[in-house]
């Protein structure tokens, strides 16, 4: 990500925020919603952990993404879960997925002058029982989509998401609704493209599948190089 | 909530921040010069001034200290938005882009108001959405066009929707559209000098007719008749200064609209993607479709194609008579 060439003394400040890489993917289907994240911890040129999955649960419905640097991502989630028990107790009941979208929204951008550098995606299931995805940028601008991709090597996989589920840029092609099968699969062959050309995300794949029924955890192993 | 505020209703829960780190929390009921207000997200909080004015912005706003002093160290609590607008050390470099560029264009006729903007949100090179929302309505009557910072955009809408209703229901009347872009140029007026980066046209319909205000985070507040924003505004403006006129009929000026919003991302980078339409009327505002201009982009290369093709049967005709 830095390009090397000589120019003279550099004087180095410290800088709060480091890149730790990792993908995350949501898709959201008719009842149901898969968040998927790769599981590799780097930086710079090296990697600290193979076993870091960047998915967490929230709710019984809802699943968040979380990449970008590290610790922030391990303080926001902390603050989510925090802020889910208080509503919990003050108002008896679990926030629902749009709910969460709205509240992480205003945290972040409550820090709109140090932000967290963290690219979220929530996936969940909204209030019908229809999959939901919510992606964010790291201040707090948010947004309902089908499917969408952030991290590290998110520009390489949302113009195959865009093909291959939104059928954008293709003509003549029957716009056949996404089964939870099919959804999962696509989901693998996605980050196994990714692992080959992004450095940053492999090792393994942690796909969280969402449903009326709860969630359902699957590991797929991928290129440790 | 704003029947809460309204009520005076006072949470009993404890009031910690939720928000900021250690550093910054002082002991309870400090006032301090932060943006203060209580935030009725932020469960837990009561009213610190027994007063019902929200002088501030009703978001708390964690301000990380100038670089040189040192961190964690008491004084913290008291840092103020002034020390990040004139501290002479660059605040915290951000290590990724925010969302900007954009064709955004409203305009006043004799049938309402016209709002009509594009849908890419690009950040830095990339497209981050293709299918973003410019055109926020607040109510039935007031519509915001969203430029700049898209996060900055669709929260400080959010917090002039709240107090829009929370005035409605302290007063017992709708907020004037003067008097909501009074309101948020004066919530804005804060963060001058700050990166936040809104350009906001607010398009409504009041007690005095149609009403077009441009409100911006440098503290411009005008009123107009047309007014377009972004980076494609230039080719926008080009299309309806020619054209624009009071006494449009509704079909012609939403036609309008739409052929500045085409040409706009036909020549600019970062708008594109799709039309979104809106009409304000003394009866509230009315969406149209959404409309992909890839369809125009294919029908505008046909039509150019045929004029190209009867120019030359022409030269032939004319070279055969010859």
């Amino acid at each position: 990500m830095k390009e090397y060439h000589y120019t003279g003394p550099v004087e180095h400040r410290f800088s709060p925020y480091s890149f730790n890489g990792g993908t995350v993917l949501a898709v959201a289907g008719e009842d149901f919603a898969i968040v998927a994240s790769d599981t590799r911890l780097s930086e710079g040129y090296s990697i600290h952990s193979r076993d870091s999955p960047k998915c967490y649960k929230l709710t019984n419905t809802t699943v968040i993404g979380c990449s970008g640097f590290h610790g922030d991502c391990l303080t926001l989630t902390k603050i989510i879960d925090a802020r889910l028990k208080m509503y919990k107790h003050s108002n008896n009941k679990s926030m629902t997925s749009g709910a969460i979208a709205a509240m992480l929204s205003t945290i972040l951008y409550g820090r709109r002058f140090f932000p967290y550098y963290v690219y979220n995606i929530i996936g969940g299931l909204d209030e019908d029982g229809k999959g939901a995805v919510y992606s964010f940028d790291p201040v707090g601008s948010y947004q309902r989509d089908t499917y969408k991709a952030g991290g590290s090597a998110s520009a390489m996989l949302q113009p195959l998401l865009d093909n291959q589920i939104g059928f954008k840029n293709m003509e003549g092609v029957q716009h056949l609704p996404l089964s939870q099968e099919k959804a999962v699969q696509l989901v693998k062959d996605v980050f196994i493209s990714a692992a080959e050309r992004d450095v940053y995300t492999g090792d393994a794949l942690r796909i969280c599948i969402v449903t009326k029924d709860g969630i359902k955890e699957e590991t797929v192993p991928l290129r440790k190089d | 909530m704003a029947l809460q505020d309204v009520s005076g209703f006072q949470d009993t829960l404890m009031s910690h921040r939720w928000n900021t780190p250690a550093s910054l929390s002082g002991p309870m009921g400090d006032t301090t010069p932060l943006l203060d207000m209580a935030d009725e997200r932020n469960l837990g909080w009561g009213r610190f001034k027994s007063s019902e004015r929200d002088g501030g912005v009703p978001l708390r706003f964690f301000i990380p200290t100038p670089q040189s002093s040192v961190p964690f160290r008491c004084e913290n609590r008291h840092a103020s938005l002034s020390s990040l607008s004139t501290s002479s050390s660059p605040p915290t470099r951000r290590p990724f882009p925010l969302s900007h560029g954009t064709t955004t264009l409203a305009f006043v006729f004799q049938g309402g108001v016209i709002a009509a903007a594009d849908t890419r949100a690009s950040c830095s090179g990339l497209v981050a959405c293709p299918s973003a929302q410019k055109i926020l309505p607040i109510h039935s009557h007031l519509l915001v066009t969203t430029s700049g910072s898209g996060a900055d955009c669709m929260l400080w809408e959010r917090i002039l929707a709240r107090e829009i209703r929370l005035y409605q229901l302290r007063h017992g009347r709708r907020l004037s559209i003067t008097g909501s872009a009074k309101l948020l140029s004066h919530m804005l007026h804060p963060f001058k000098g700050t990166d936040v980066c809104v350009a906001a046209t607010l398009c409504g319909w009041d007690r005095c007719g149609p009403k077009l205000f441009y409100v911006c985070s440098d503290g411009t507040r005008l009123q107009g008749e047309l007014f377009s924003v972004g980076s494609g505004s230039p080719y926008a403006y080009g299309v309806l200064d020619g054209e624009v006129q009071w006494s449009l009929n509704e079909e012609e000026a939403i036609s309008l609209a739409r052929e500045a919003v085409y040409r706009a991302t036909h020549r600019d980078a970062y708008s594109g993607n799709c039309v979104d339409l809106f009409h304000i009327t003394a009866q509230g505002y009315c969406r149209r479709d959404r409309e992909d201009l890839r369809e125009e982009y294919h029908r505008e290369r046909e039509r150019v194609l045929k004029r190209g093709k009867e120019r030359e049967r022409e030269k032939e005709s004319e070279e055969d008579k010859k």
